[in-house]
């Protein structure tokens, strides 16, 4: 494992924590602009250039971005009084550290099959624009289809709805 | 250390602090926080064994990782926009506060 990718998982998973941990709400959404970086970072350690861009584009560019748009516009940017933390968030807590332990134990235990360092793909944007447009043309269309969908319905259920006479 | 063995701890660590995350804050939108946290951890999964499998040239596992990050933009798009509606009709977006089906 080399030096950069320590210093990369350190930077994500402090990202990650820092996000569900503070308490005021617009530190969460920087905190989480944080650990999507560190996940695209290790995406371009791994030789995946596309795939680090497109993180860069679409979590850190938009997503991150709209996020902090609905924290505005919901008044959520003071921190609440009464803790953010709900009622049950002991069980929350167990569950999760279970799925952690559960994940944990099935990589380390399999470690001795998992396939060593192996040479990097020689992949280019020009195979994946290639493959985009042959042989994976329908999920991408049906990809389009569902983000216009979506973007769509976003609109519809988030528009100002007439006030009804009670 | 197997290469890919530390992506998958790092990929399993961020999907339990995403899982943590949603089931313990109580506010809508950090909920949301945390369930792309786990999206993006199963992310890192799908390009690690791209990278580490055995037949990188066929692209699977990235084509994957690209749809998945397709499909949880519009996730994202559809889950904020359901908490504006959501606060402009309780005045709220705490989830312990919202405890009743009726409207």
């Amino acid at each position: 494992m080399s030096f950069a990718f320590y210093v990369i998982a350190a930077l994500a998973v402090a990202g990650g924590l820092a996000a569900i941990l503070l308490k005021n709400t617009v530190h969460c959404a920087l905190a989480l602009t944080v650990a999507f970086a560190g996940l695209a970072m290790m995406f371009l350690e791994l030789d995946a250039q596309f795939a680090g861009f497109a993180q860069i584009l679409v979590y850190v560019g938009a997503v991150a971005i709209l996020i902090v748009f609905a924290i505005l516009l919901t008044r959520n940017a003071e921190t609440p009084k009464d803790g953010v933390y709900s009622k049950n968030w002991f069980v929350g807590l167990v569950i999760a550290a279970a799925v952690f332990a559960v994940l944990g134990w099935a990589v380390l235990h399999s470690m001795r099959v998992l396939p060593h360092e192996t040479a990097v793909p020689a992949v280019t944007v020009l195979d994946i624009g290639n493959a985009l447009m042959g042989r994976y043309v329908l999920p991408l269309e049906i990809v389009a289809l569902l983000l216009t969908a979506a973007l769509i319905g976003a609109v519809i259920v988030a528009m100002h709805e007439k006030e009804r006479a009670k | 250390m197997n290469p890919l063995a530390g992506y998958l701890l790092v990929a399993a660590l961020l999907f339990a602090i995403g899982l943590a995350g949603a089931l313990t804050r109580r506010n809508a939108i950090l909920v949301l926080i945390g369930i792309e946290l786990m999206l993006n951890a199963a992310n890192l999964n799908l390009i690690a064994f791209w990278r580490y499998g055995p037949h990188p040239e066929a692209l699977t596992g990235m084509m994957f990782a690209i749809f998945s990050i397709a499909v949880a933009a519009a996730e994202a798009a559809v889950g904020l926009g359901l908490v504006i509606s959501i606060y402009r009709h309780a005045k709220t977006t705490d989830l312990d506060a919202m405890n009743r089906m009726k409207g």
